[in-house]
């Protein structure tokens, strides 16, 4: 990737990196800098000071320990940077959370040579920093910043950096990674879930099947309730089964913007996130109204997972 | 707070160790002081204890600085300046709270080494554990720059402190050889008051010499160009000395009398010896040169009695190219050296005058003669011990004790041939040497110091004459006066040694040749020898600019071959992965099925199971290693055996059956 000499000498390129980036970015020599620390500068005017008594005294072995321990300064800048060097950086999942939680971002450290990368940090923006060891593979590590308010939030820019072996200089790439993480609303303290004409669609029980009368059997899915597990299937060791009972299909439950008048928009979608999260619970099928959207009744988790996305990106442009 | 343990550990003891050196030099209880400190800040790292609170600080402080100034009464100068940073060192320690603090620690290290140097001149034995220390407090550095728990074992941190070291290593020995030395210093240099403090003496009295027949300590070692002369002729001239009280001995000195500061002269009778001598660090002004001196080296006088003296001392290890001749004869008397080579105090040793007086009528050289049997044939013993003597003392070693060393025959004797009329004068220097087989150079140590005498006789000049030497063996007291006596008489040398004796010896010149050799290459490695060096390479013709030139050269090659190396190590472990992938699909390709460009290794892996189904199970095995080292998480160790032998038994037939 051959760089034009604005770009190369971009004092933006140098702060910031060259801006969100999606899938695997390896850090090449064009992105990894390196300048020496505070105490490298230290070290340097010790370096001076010696130098001059040596040449004042005019003490060979004073000489020979400056020069030793220049060219051990020097030598250890190609160390450091061989450190960060050719490190790729992969995008990991973001599993959702709700508001006011900690949105945990996932990001792999893929080390390709055959020695451990040691004392490799990882500082975000606000200055938290993660050192690990990175032995040659692929490793994921989380990077975690808090969400406090619903919708889409980004990890933002963060930096790989490394002062190993010696602390004497410091190289570091900025790094900003196109990742996401949808945060939900925070739930509502837990409130009943609607009823009557305006929550159902239809009348359950109507054609008076009890709880052993199903009609059918499916598959289980993670998040269908215990109590409709057909266990005979079980201990016959036919697998996990799900009951499907007759008047399922129209207990339709609407979880309705319109059902909470006169409360602000989050206090709205705070409730809506609770109910949501309650008839899944229970395992009903449920649907949402939203003014913008509408999602028909469903359940299970993909249906959890689609009403959840709508209530945080609710008012956000899509 | 640092939360690196490990790390702390490797600070205080790699400080502990690079304290130890100039400790071991202070005032016992300023080093008790220094431990009690080290030893406190290992309760807080190994015990638990809490930081000493903020208000101690301050007493702890002024303690320390109290204890430099009750032994060196100055905060200033080497010593004491070596003996403050030792104690704000320890100091520093006990308020060491963040890795900043504990990085200029370190540092403090590495300047506390360098002011070793400065202070003491290091044998090899001190410098290589100085360069140890040096390897610990880098190895600490590591230690705290890698604050992760599970930090791996103290060898790792050692091997990669090493490997640094020696990658820094060439950097080191072309910027000491190259960087331009200056030939003098920038400010003003106390005399170190460390070196030389044993020596020749510019005067002699009974037991002078003796004093240093102990000393094993090396004076000067000379390396000849061709043979190295008979050991009756090595003798190195020192101070010369005409003045007596009867007692002591002492030199002219330069404003005594105009003719002593003129130009000496000799006529050479045979062939010049040359040869570099290495003078060690003393605190007196002499050259001892082989007799007579046939060069005057840079700086330095040769006195009308022909003794090299520096003009202005320099207290530090000297080489010199000299050259001598071992046959001479020097020019006739003036009235003035002859008068200086008569006088004897009026008065004093009445009885040794009488003899004297006896023999004046004999030639002066029958004179000489009688004076050498007297002490040959009469009961005159060799020892180190003689008895004291009183304010008659040459009286009394003559007539009464008959017992003395070197100092004593050769006061004597010229006390003898001044008192019959032969001007005679004493000299001091060293005689002999001992030589180093193994790298053919004579080392002359303070045990070699002698004394003998010259006397003028009209035909020759002024002749050497070494009453010690006409002492037959039978005549030396004390078995330990043996050797010293057998290495002033040469055709004692070297008998009846055993085995061992003689492997001892062995190991005693190698290691001197060792010494000898970081003497002049690395403590000696100063501006002279520098351009002396760069002259011989070539390097001078292209002035300054071209040795800094060369110096940065080499240090940025240096440089690359550490980035290649690097580069190459850590190169990326994928490779072999991807170089058997590549040769699985050339064997694809054989068969016809090439992979194209865009296509991924499941899709290819697809496509050609479908085309060859016989092949399908290889197929998909291969891939799935494949895919697994490549993308997954399949462990390297493991997998990638499988991989290769996978694709090794891998031998697809041209033709589907």
């Amino acid at each position: 990737m051959p760089l034009t000499m604005h770009q190369r000498f971009s004092l933006a390129r140098f702060l910031r990196g060259p801006g969100p980036e999606t899938g695997p970015v390896l850090l090449d020599r064009h992105r990894v800098y390196i300048l020496p620390t505070r105490q490298g500068l230290l070290l340097g005017a010790v370096l001076i000071a010696i130098l001059l008594g040596a040449i004042n005294y005019d003490n060979a072995l004073a000489f020979a320990l400056v020069f030793l321990l220049a060219g051990l300064s020097v030598v250890s800048i190609l160390h450091t940077w061989h450190n960060l060097l050719g490190l790729r950086v992969e995008t990991g999942r973001c599993p959702e959370v709700f508001a006011g939680g900690e949105a945990r971002f996932t990001i792999g450290l893929r080390n390709e040579t055959r020695q451990t990368r040691p004392a490799m940090a990882l500082i975000l923006p606000d200055g938290t920093e993660t050192v690990l060891d990175l032995p040659p593979g692929l490793h994921w590590t989380t990077l975690s910043r808090s969400a406090p308010r619903r919708g889409r939030t980004a990890l933002g820019r963060f930096q790989l950096a490394t002062r190993f072996p010696l602390g004497l200089f410091r190289a570091w790439s900025p790094l900003e990674l196109a990742m996401g993480c949808l945060v939900y609303p925070a739930p509502a303290p837990p409130t009943p879930l609607p009823s009557g004409r305006f929550g159902t669609i239809g009348s359950g029980g109507a054609q008076g099947l009890g709880h052993d009368d199903f009609t059918a059997l499916r598959p289980y899915q993670t998040g269908d309730s215990l109590r409709q597990v057909y266990w005979k299937a079980v201990a016959r060791g036919q697998g996990m089964h799900s009951k499907q009972f007759a008047g399922e299909a129209a207990q339709e439950l609407w979880l309705a913007w319109d059902l909470l008048p006169g409360l602000p928009t989050e206090d709205r979608l705070a409730h809506l996130c609770r109910w949501v999260l309650e008839a899944d619970e229970a395992g009903l099928a449920y649907g949402l109204r939203l003014p913008e959207r509408i999602i028909p009744p469903g359940s299970g988790p993909a249906q959890r997972s689609q009403c959840l996305e709508a209530l945080a990106l609710h008012g956000e442009q899509p | 707070m640092i939360p690196l343990r490990p790390g702390r550990l490797w600070l205080l003891g790699s400080l502990t160790a690079v304290l130890l050196p100039p400790l071991l030099r202070l005032p016992p209880w300023f080093t008790a002081y220094c431990f009690a400190l080290l030893g406190w800040r290992s309760a807080i790292d190994l015990r638990g204890w809490p930081l000493p609170r903020r208000r101690l600080h301050l007493p702890l402080t002024l303690a320390g600085i109290g204890a430099v100034l009750l032994g060196y009464r100055t905060l200033f100068g080497p010593d004491a300046g070596l003996a403050l940073l030792s104690v704000m060192l320890c100091l520093k320690l006990l308020e060491l709270r963040s890795l900043r603090d504990a990085m200029l620690i370190i540092f403090l290290g590495w300047f506390l080494v360098a002011g070793v140097f400065l202070v003491v001149e290091p044998s090899i034995l001190l410098g290589g554990y100085l360069l140890l220390t040096v390897l610990l407090l880098t190895a600490a550095l590591i230690a705290l720059n890698h604050p992760v728990t599970q930090t791996g074992p103290p060898r790792f941190y050692l091997q990669l402190a090493a490997t640094l070291l020696l990658q820094a290593l060439p950097i080191m020995f072309f910027l000491f050889l190259l960087f331009p030395r200056l030939p003098g210093p920038l400010w003003h240099v106390p005399q170190n008051p460390n070196l030389g403090r044993t020596g020749m003496a510019d005067h002699m009295s009974p037991g002078s010499i003796a004093r240093l027949a102990d000393s094993e300590e090396v004076a000067f070692r000379v390396q000849f160009e061709g043979k190295i002369p008979p050991a009756s002729q090595l003798y190195w001239r020192g101070p010369v000395l005409w003045t007596t009280d009867g007692h002591r001995w002492d030199r002219l000195r330069g404003a005594a009398t105009p003719w002593f500061s003129q130009p000496a002269s000799h006529e050479a009778l045979g062939q010049e010896v040359r040869y570099a001598l290495t003078l060690e660090p003393n605190s007196e002004r002499w050259l001892f040169a082989l007799e007579l001196p046939a060069t005057v080296p840079h700086g330095f006088d040769l006195t009308a009695d022909f003794q090299l003296l520096q003009r202005r001392k320099l207290n530090a290890r000297q080489r010199f190219e000299l050259a001598a001749h071992t046959r001479y004869r020097t020019p006739p008397l003036s009235e003035e050296e002859r008068r200086l080579s008569l006088q004897l105090p009026e008065g004093r040793n009445p009885r040794s005058h009488a003899l004297a007086r006896q023999w004046s009528t004999l030639a002066p050289a029958q004179i000489v003669q009688t004076a050498l049997a007297l002490f040959r044939e009469q009961p005159y013993w060799y020892t180190r011990q003689p008895p004291l003597l009183g304010s008659e003392a040459m009286d009394e070693f003559l007539f009464d004790s008959r017992r003395g060393f070197c100092e004593h025959y050769a006061a004597a004797f010229v006390t003898l041939m001044r008192g019959a009329g032969v001007p005679a004068r004493v000299v001091t220097g060293y005689q002999g040497g001992e030589h180093n087989p193994l790298a053919d150079y004579l080392i002359v140590r303070q045990s070699h110091a002698h004394a003998w005498a010259e006397v003028w006789l009209a035909q020759e000049g002024w002749q050497r004459v070494d009453p010690t030497a006409v002492l037959p063996p039978t005549r030396v007291e004390a078995e330990s006066d043996q050797q010293r006596f057998r290495s002033t008489n040469p055709l004692l040398l070297d008998r009846g040694q055993s085995w061992l004796t003689r492997n001892l010896a062995r190991l005693r010149y190698g290691w001197d040749a060792l010494d000898n050799g970081w003497n002049l290459w690395v403590l000696g490695y100063n501006n002279l020898r520098q351009e002396e060096l760069l002259g011989r390479l070539g390097l001078l013709r292209f002035g300054w600019q071209g040795v800094v030139a060369v110096m940065l050269a080499t240090t940025a090659t240096t440089l690359g071959v550490v980035l290649l190396r690097l580069l190459l190590q850590g190169r990326s472990q994928s490779e072999p992965v991807l170089r058997l992938y590549a040769r699985y699909c050339r064997k694809l390709a054989r068969i016809g099925l090439s992979r194209a460009p865009h296509e991924g290794p499941a899709a290819f892996a697809r496509r050609a199971a479908q085309a060859r189904p016989d092949l399908a199970l290889k197929i998909a095995e291969i891939s799935e290693l494949y895919i697994g080292l490549r993308y997954g998480h399949a462990d390297n160790e493991s997998t990638l055996p499988r991989l290769r032998a996978a694709v090794q038994r891998f031998q697809p037939p041209t033709n589907a059956r």
